[in-house]
């Protein structure tokens, strides 16, 4: 499964998850593909960083810009992960594609104390319009896939993600919809026009 | 401990070319080494090779630490004529993940070993008659202070990486635990924080072989004139230890596919019980005891395995953590998914208390057949890794 697939909004969604992250902070990213977050992470906010990555050319990629990294699929427990050593936790355009979000999400809150998450928005007006115009499975510039190939297991709204954390007593610090590649905190409707969001979580105490 | 089962192609053209062994004596009197087990050792003569030019920084040194049954010759002949490479020419060499046009490696014979280091097959200095049983017990952790001395001894304070695999990731770790400040990048291969009661119990049985083979005669089988291996001694009880052992090497994947239930010499069973090497399989590890008694010394091979079922960080240290958490060295863990002596778990536990303490580590289960032997014989899989990793940390420390 290729985590960390290319993102057109890369630097964008980078800017926003540093943004959510304190200077000098522990932080572990889930799917850090070639390291480029953590590279960022690292140099610019003074973070201890880790990355886990399951593709074998990110592990390299990541090793060649100095960055640890751990091969491991998210899906089989990060059990070599010790609970609470992280401040933050990053999955970013990765818990759509995993087998069991619910399972990584919670495990992601054991590990860290901080959740910072980036998934799509499948309530999208463009989603909508092509399912119920053209009657068939959406492919837009943020989910260029076709239902054959995509490493897009789940499709969730924003309201469907708010649910999930409601569900499993998740308490949502900060939701940032972005929108047209902005982000656009408080932003109306957002459920219909963010192509994507940005979620920081806690466990609810 | 290199199996034959696939040797890695290797030629002259890549190789560092012809090198010669080293010798030098440490800890002369007065300053004896004072072994974990409370006795003191010395003088100590360390046989030892290296390749490529240390820069004028000193700060290009990369140790090797090699397993078990290894020696100090890792790369290139010791003679136009010799066809024989040293044990991991693979990766060391000119271009090599261990470039020797860059890196100044380093790789010396064990403590307590039998390839021109102190150990059992030595003569005792202060009596003339070779150590046997009354060389001192000695652990990873004296090795360690051995190798140290080497380094300092070359005028080296910091190394640029030390690697090894199964007894020499044992090796690698104890040393960074030990002088924290001493590496840059610790490279462990296929090995653990501790050896497994399943491993205590194989090295168990090894030894056991040798002590009740009646030429065994409690260590003293040298003889009065030198003798080479395999002529004197417990020849048959340490050709069944490495039989035994060897087998804790390969996996069952890598012994099916290599021999099967292939017959030796004929088409059909014989029906016959004094057909000791019926099968293929049978032959081949005949074959490895044999090659073995001819170049291995059978006290060295109960002092090294006793150190190895001794070797533990936790207990030494209290935690692993404890152990680990004090070297700023940036860790590469690999273990092989078909190994079995050394599992995929004793790695990750070394992984977990290496993220806990914050430390730098990159961690692989790599894909491999071979079993425990793959670190010596994957050496293009490691080559991917390592390579990037030792020129990552040395431009880092170039560029401050």
């Amino acid at each position: 499964m290729p985590y960390g697939v290319p993102d057109p909004t890369a630097a964008l969604t980078d800017r926003l998850i540093m943004d959510q992250i304190g200077r000098g902070s522990r932080v572990l990213d889930l799917g850090c593909g070639d390291g480029r977050l953590l590279c960022r992470l690292r140099d610019e906010v003074e973070c201890s960083v880790q990355g886990i990555e399951l593709d074998h050319r990110g592990v390299v990629e990541s090793i060649t810009k100095g960055m640890p990294v751990i091969q491991a699929d998210l899906d089989e427990g990060l059990d070599e992960i010790p609970e609470h050593s992280f401040d933050f936790a990053v999955l970013s355009q990765t818990l759509q594609q995993v087998r069991h979000p619910q399972n990584l999400l919670q495990r992601m809150l054991r590990v860290a104390t901080r959740a910072v998450v980036l998934v799509p928005n499948y309530g999208h007006w463009r989603i909508r319009v092509q399912i119920l115009l053209h009657g068939r499975a959406p492919v837009t510039g943020s989910l260029p896939y076709d239902w054959y190939n995509t490493p897009n297991l789940h499709f969730m709204s924003m309201l469907d993600f708010r649910d999930l954390c409601q569900q499993m007593k998740i308490r949502i610090v900060r939701e940032i919809p972005i929108i047209h590649g902005q982000a656009a905190i408080g932003a109306w409707g957002a459920n219909v026009r963010a192509d994507s969001a940005l979620y920081v979580l806690e466990r609810q105490e | 401990m290199a199996s034959e089962i696939a040797q890695p192609e290797t030629t002259d053209a890549k190789s560092v070319g012809i090198v010669q062994t080293q010798y030098v004596t440490l800890f002369e009197p007065p300053h004896p080494l004072t072994l974990e087990g409370g006795q003191q050792l010395g003088p100590i003569t360390v046989a030892y090779e290296t390749y490529g030019e240390l820069t004028p920084e000193r700060d290009n040194a990369i140790y090797v630490c090699h397993a078990l049954t290894g020696d100090a010759h890792v790369a290139g002949k010791h003679s136009v004529d010799s066809r024989k490479f040293g044990w991991w020419d693979g990766l060391v060499g000119p271009g090599k993940a261990l470039d020797t046009n860059r890196y100044f490696v380093i790789c010396a014979n064990v403590l307590g070993g039998c390839q021109g280091t102190t150990g059992p097959s030595c003569r005792n200095p202060a009596t003339g008659q070779p150590y046997g049983l009354r060389f001192p017990f000695i652990t990873v952790g004296d090795m360690v202070e051995v190798h140290a001395a080497l380094v300092r001894h070359l005028g080296i304070e910091t190394l640029l990486g030390i690697v090894g695999g199964s007894l020499g990731g044992m090796q690698v770790l104890d040393w960074v635990a030990r002088y924290p400040e001493m590496a840059r990048s610790a490279i462990c291969l296929a090995s653990a924080a501790k050896l497994s009661a399943q491993g205590i119990a194989f090295n168990a049985v090894g030894r056991r072989a040798i002590t009740a083979d009646p030429q065994y005669q409690n260590g003293d089988y040298y003889g009065d004139e030198p003798a080479k291996y395999g002529e004197v001694g417990p020849r048959f009880g340490l050709a069944l230890a490495r039989m035994v052992a060897h087998i804790t090497y390969l996996s069952e994947a890598s012994i099916e596919r290599k021999f099967g239930r292939d017959l030796q010499h004929s088409d059909h069973l014989a029906y016959d019980l004094q057909r000791e090497t019926e099968f293929k399989i049978e032959s081949y590890l005949h074959y490895q005891g044999k090659r073995f008694i001819e170049r291995f010394d059978a006290n060295s091979y109960l002092y090294l395995t006793r150190a190895m079922d001794y070797f533990d960080l936790t207990q030494r240290y209290g935690s692993l953590q404890k152990a680990l958490g004090r070297t700023n060295a940036r860790f590469l863990i690999t273990s092989y998914h078909t190994d079995w002596l050394f599992p995929s778990s004793q790695s990750k536990e070394i992984v977990t208390a290496l993220v806990e303490t914050r430390r730098h580590v990159t961690y692989l289960e790599l894909e491999s057949v071979f079993g425990h032997d793959s670190f010596l014989i994957e050496i293009e899989q490691l080559e991917e890794l390592v390579t990037p990793l030792l020129l990552e940390t040395y431009r880092r420390i170039r560029d401050v």
